[in-house]
């Protein structure tokens, strides 16, 4: 089994801008070392001479024209926005230092 | 003690592409705030990106420019962060297997040394932040996605540079070529292409690396030189201290001239990259490489050495006539129509640069044709036109777009060559100036020069000099 301590999960969750509760730390740190330790167990084979595979759909490489196609209205695409300046036509978030 | 800094440089160039890499979206610069954005460079659930064929054309077409080897397969991947300029919560990128490996591009500075390049990859924009400027902008930024999912190639180089000069003169030749080969603008006001510098000093004599700093938004040439020699400095005073250079991210402020470190919010920057699932891996074979080098121009420095060797000018006319694939243009045409290659780059590089410097032009702008300059040249050639006159006949062409042939049938501006008509003006000259005339016969040589100019005087500067030379002369022995 795969050791991963709460302080682990508290980095991933920073990370992923999550906020937990000192039950869901304990759970999905006992959660996520169940799927490193699947993971480990996949490590385990030997695969030398096996070709690193990315994709599984190789043989495909369908590209598109550089031709424009039609953009969404503004309206529409702001509409789905939790907070939108419509005025300005523009996306509005907590401030975030640039 | 002596310190030596080692450069190495990022460099993003948008791709003169009409759509964004993955959709359709127009990539035309300053419409209105997200006015060309759709589901998947608005990163909605569901939506699915195509990769833009001319992207990769161009981007193909960068690497060959620089000598770079192009990766048949390349995989795209997810980096991961968090940004609200991001909406997908990661960026579209090549990781592992980028497009394009090795490859080099040759400076003057440092003795002609060749910088390498570590990669070429293909990548997406984010959108653009907007930090001020609104009355909530205490608490709230503002986000146009315009820009996301503009597609970018990144150029990666070597930590082969020596000296804040190096780099930017690095960056002004790649500019140079990307600007030349036709795959992106040059335009760094519009964000076109942007520079980020990898910089850390050792002592004299080291071998292994000091720590380094990156230096981002150095977005001009000079930028890049003084925000370079910035930071030099102060690492070396750093050390100098006693203390220890942190290896962290530096923002350039060009109005104070100084870096100043950007922390960052994130606790670790783990982008955790993975092959991005919804796009296959780019495949660019031997046929695809071949179509994209068919499209490529004669290369600056191919053409430089050509104008060497094919028209016979000085490597400095043809490093200067080789900094745009216009003014080369310009120039190769004036000389077919001069019919003199050597009269052909003075000019070009004389007057009518002059003029553009002087008037703001560029050279795809200028009014006056090559075929016209060509004439021009070709008066002053036969000794129709004598050089003085001819600059004031070339401004007049500039500003009426008349032809030279016209403005000196109009204005009487032909060079007297006429040898009688010469010999009447010289000796109505020696009578006017009788005593002058005396003193060169009593032996006083240098009233020569006096008369010559008086000559030169009377003919309106139209006199061919050589010409007036030779009948004074004559004149005066009689």
């Amino acid at each position: 089994m795969v050791a991963l301590t709460t302080s682990d999960v508290e980095r991933i969750a920073a990370l992923a801008h999550l906020e937990l509760t000192a039950d869901e730390k304990a759970l999905f740190a006992r959660q996520l070392a169940g799927i490193l330790a699947y993971a480990q167990q996949i490590q385990a084979l030997d695969t030398s001479g096996v070709p690193a595979t990315a994709h599984v759909h190789a043989g495909a490489h369908p590209e598109r024209e550089d031709e424009p196609r039609p953009c969404l209205p503004r309206d529409e695409a702001l509409g789905n926005a939790p907070d939108a300046a419509p005025e300005a036509g523009l996306f509005r978030v907590p401030r975030v230092i640039g | 003690m002596k310190y030596e800094p080692v450069i190495g440089l990022e460099i993003h160039a948008q791709l003169r592409t009409h759509t964004k890499i993955f959709c359709g979206c127009s990539t035309a610069f300053g419409a209105p705030p997200n006015s060309q954005v759709c589901p998947v460079c608005l990163g909605l659930p569901g939506a699915l990106p195509v990769l833009n064929r001319r992207a990769v054309d161009y981007a193909v077409k960068a690497a060959l420019a620089v000598g770079c080897g192009i990766q048949r397969e390349s995989i795209f991947a997810r980096k991961n962060y968090f940004y609200p300029d991001l909406p997908k919560g990661y960026q579209i990128s090549q990781y592992e297997r980028p497009l394009a490996l090795g490859g080099s591009l040759e400076i003057a500075a440092g003795g002609r040394k060749r910088v390498g390049l570590t990669r070429i990859h293909l990548e997406e924009d984010a959108g653009k932040s907007l930090h001020e400027g609104f009355p909530d902008s205490d608490r709230r930024t503002y986000v146009d996605y315009n820009r996301s999912g503009v597609p970018l190639i990144e150029i990666v180089t070597e930590p082969d540079m020596r000296s804040a000069a190096e780099a930017a003169e690095f960056f002004e030749r790649l500019r140079d070529i990307l600007v030349w080969i036709g795959v992106n603008d040059g335009n760094m006001e519009e964000g076109s292409l942007r520079c980020d510098a990898n910089v850390s000093v050792r002592p004299t004599g080291q071998s292994a690396f000091g720590v380094k700093a990156e230096v981002k938004n150095v977005n001009s040439f000079r930028y890049v030189q003084k925000a370079l020699e910035y930071e030099i400095d102060r690492q070396i005073d750093v050390l100098e201290g006693g203390g220890r250079v942190l290896q962290e991210t530096r923002l350039w402020d060009s109005s104070a001239g100084r870096t100043y470190s950007m922390r960052s919010k994130e606790e670790a920057h783990d982008y955790r990259y993975f092959p991005e699932p919804d796009l296959p891996p780019v495949v660019v074979d031997e046929a695809r490489i071949e179509a994209v080098r068919r499209t490529m121009p004669e290369l600056p420095e191919a053409r430089r050495r050509r104008f060497v060797a094919a028209y016979g000018l000085p490597e400095y006319d043809a490093g200067v006539l080789t900094q745009s694939a216009a003014l080369a243009d310009y120039f190769e045409q004036t000389a077919a129509a001069a019919g003199s290659p050597k009269a052909a780059s003075n000019w070009v590089m004389g007057e009518l640069l002059r003029t553009l410097k002087e008037r703001g032009v560029a050279i795809g702008d200028v009014p006056l044709s090559p075929a016209a300059l060509g004439g021009l040249i070709r008066l002053v050639e036969k000794g129709t036109l004598s050089s003085s006159i001819a600059k004031d006949v070339f401004a007049t062409m500039y500003d009426s777009g008349r032809s030279a042939d016209e403005i000196v049938a109009a204005e009487g501006l032909a060079q007297i060559d006429d040898e009688s008509a010469l010999r009447a003006i010289v000796r109505s000259v020696m009578a006017a100036n009788a005593d002058a005339v005396a003193q060169y016969r009593a032996g006083r040589m240098q009233t020569f020069g006096f008369l010559v100019g008086q000559v030169m005087k009377s003919s309106g500067g139209k006199a061919n000099p050589k010409l007036v030379n030779q009948v004074l002369k004559d004149e005066l022995a009689t």
